[in-house]
């Protein structure tokens, strides 16, 4: 019982810290969602351009940002292109564009693997109708590539939520780096963990949801 | 209205299409026959260059389809193609699988491409099924919305990759009746089939390949029932 209090109590009591946090790792994760989602697709279709040297960019972009730690490229965005080109980013900044960069690579293997599933048929019925390349990925493949990874993408969305917590070392507000800072004023190592854990519980949870909502609407068209 | 001239297909090492020469005349209906491995859907999939050949010319109303800067996308409009398996869109409507091409590639409005779609479901019998989705639908049914969704662009000739091969035999009869139907409304028709009662009635001309060659053509009478060629022969003895 004293320890529900304790938690519910620190939670009032630090209730602007933890907001706030809530808002940056809710905008971090939409942006890097949203972002990530269009780079993926783009990048995924690069991949299986007929020119060799486009395949290959994509490769070493999706190889590159899987085989490197997230914490590292976060370091070479936010310090690393300020000390080299003089580009700078805010912490946010920095943060949104390393996410997007990162998951990017995820969202393409999974479009890429969705993209490939399709029958050729398909392709192949859309171009006997006239449409070029562009119009049958756009009304015809990427639709129903999309519909069958959606699950894959929900996991990788799930993903991106919880590794926000990584842009706290550049010092962006988010629940993880408030997490910190409540630690650190109230000499409580376990209760401020154990409070933005709940938050994040509770994102990624409803956000499963609703990709399971939209996944079953999607498909009405397989009912028989 | 289409002339192929030595065409040739190689996959890798595999010669496919050894040198076809042919005139297809405005209103014909040729039937492909021939053992499977002859090259018959290969040699239907180059005259929408749906496989590129790797020489020959292939002229369509005039026009060099063949040549490297021909848009192929323009030929394709007027040249609409049934695939074995169907290939209906998963994801769409029965409506909007017919809607689709007139919409995005003809740039027809909706109620204009709604009315053409509504009119060829009413030819194939079809009507009630406008709203469906193609996994509600028997193969039959699948295959004759797919010949109703090549019908909307309008094609002056229509290709028949082996239509019924993927159907149940109680099912053959109806794809076939469409066909008929289609036949004799005057549509140049190129068509591979097994179906060989149905070419016989139908085509006006018979088409025998056999290892990547058309060994034998000539009216239906000539072909089915004195055929010139030993493998001919031979070929109608075991299907017959």
């Amino acid at each position: 019982m004293d320890f529900f209090m304790e938690f519910g109590t620190m939670f009032w009591e630090y209730r602007n810290y933890f907001m706030t946090g809530l808002q940056y790792t809710l905008l971090l994760a939409a942006l890097a969602v949203f972002c990530g989602f269009i780079l993926g697709l783009f990048i995924a279709l690069i991949r299986m351009s007929p020119w060799g040297i486009v395949r290959f960019f994509g490769h070493v972009w999706v190889e590159f940002l899987r085989g490197t730690p997230m914490l590292v490229q976060l370091m070479i965005v936010h310090y690393g292109l300020s000390y080299m080109f003089n580009i700078n980013f805010s912490p946010i900044e920095s943060g949104a564009i390393t996410l997007s960069v990162n998951s990017s690579a995820y969202l393409a293997e999974i479009f890429r693997a969705g993209i490939q599933a399709i029958d050729r048929g398909q392709g192949e019925a859309a171009r006997s109708l006239g449409m070029t390349q562009g119009q049958a990925m756009r009304f015809i493949i990427i639709p129903q590539a999309i519909k069958n990874v959606l699950p894959a993408i929900g996991n990788e969305f799930v993903v991106i939520v919880k590794e926000s917590s990584i842009v706290s070392f550049i010092g962006v507000a988010e629940l993880m780096f408030q997490a910190g800072a409540v630690q650190g004023d109230s000499y409580n190592p376990m209760t401020p963990y154990l409070i933005v854990a709940l938050m994040y519980f509770i994102i990624t949870f409803t956000l499963s949801r609703l990709l399971n909502r939209f996944e079953r609407r999607l498909q009405a068209s397989d009912n028989r | 209205m289409i002339t192929v001239k030595g065409l040739h297909k190689k996959f890798g090492q595999l010669h496919i299409l050894k040198g076809i020469d042919l005139e297809i005349h405005k209103g014909e209906v040729v039937v492909v026959i021939g053992p499977s491995g002859s090259g018959k859907s290969t040699f239907l999939r180059c005259l929408n260059r749906l496989e590129e050949p790797t020489s020959g010319e292939i002229m369509f109303q005039g026009e060099l389809i063949t040549a490297k800067k021909h848009n192929i996308n323009a030929t394709r409009e007027k040249m609409g193609m049934v695939f074995q398996h169907f290939n209906l869109f998963p994801h769409k409507t029965v409506l909007d699988n017919i809607m689709m091409a007139p919409i995005q590639v003809k740039k027809q409005n909706r109620s204009q491409a709604e009315a053409t779609a509504l009119e060829l479901l009413q030819k194939v019998g079809l009507e009630d099924k406008r709203d469906a989705y193609p996994a509600q639908l028997s193969g039959g049914q699948k295959q004759r919305i797919a010949i109703a969704r090549a019908l909307a662009m309008e094609p002056h000739v229509m290709l028949f990759d082996e239509p019924t091969s993927a159907l149940d035999p109680e099912m053959v009869g109806e794809v076939l009746e469409v066909m008929k139907s289609l036949a004799v409304g005057g549509m140049t028709m190129v068509i591979v089939t097994h179906e060989m009662g149905f070419a016989r009635e139908v085509g006006d001309r018979i088409l025998f390949m056999d290892q990547g060659v058309v060994v034998e053509q000539g009216t239906p009478q000539q072909v089915f029932g004195a055929p010139e060629h030993e493998r001919t022969q031979n070929f109608l003895s075991k299907v017959l």
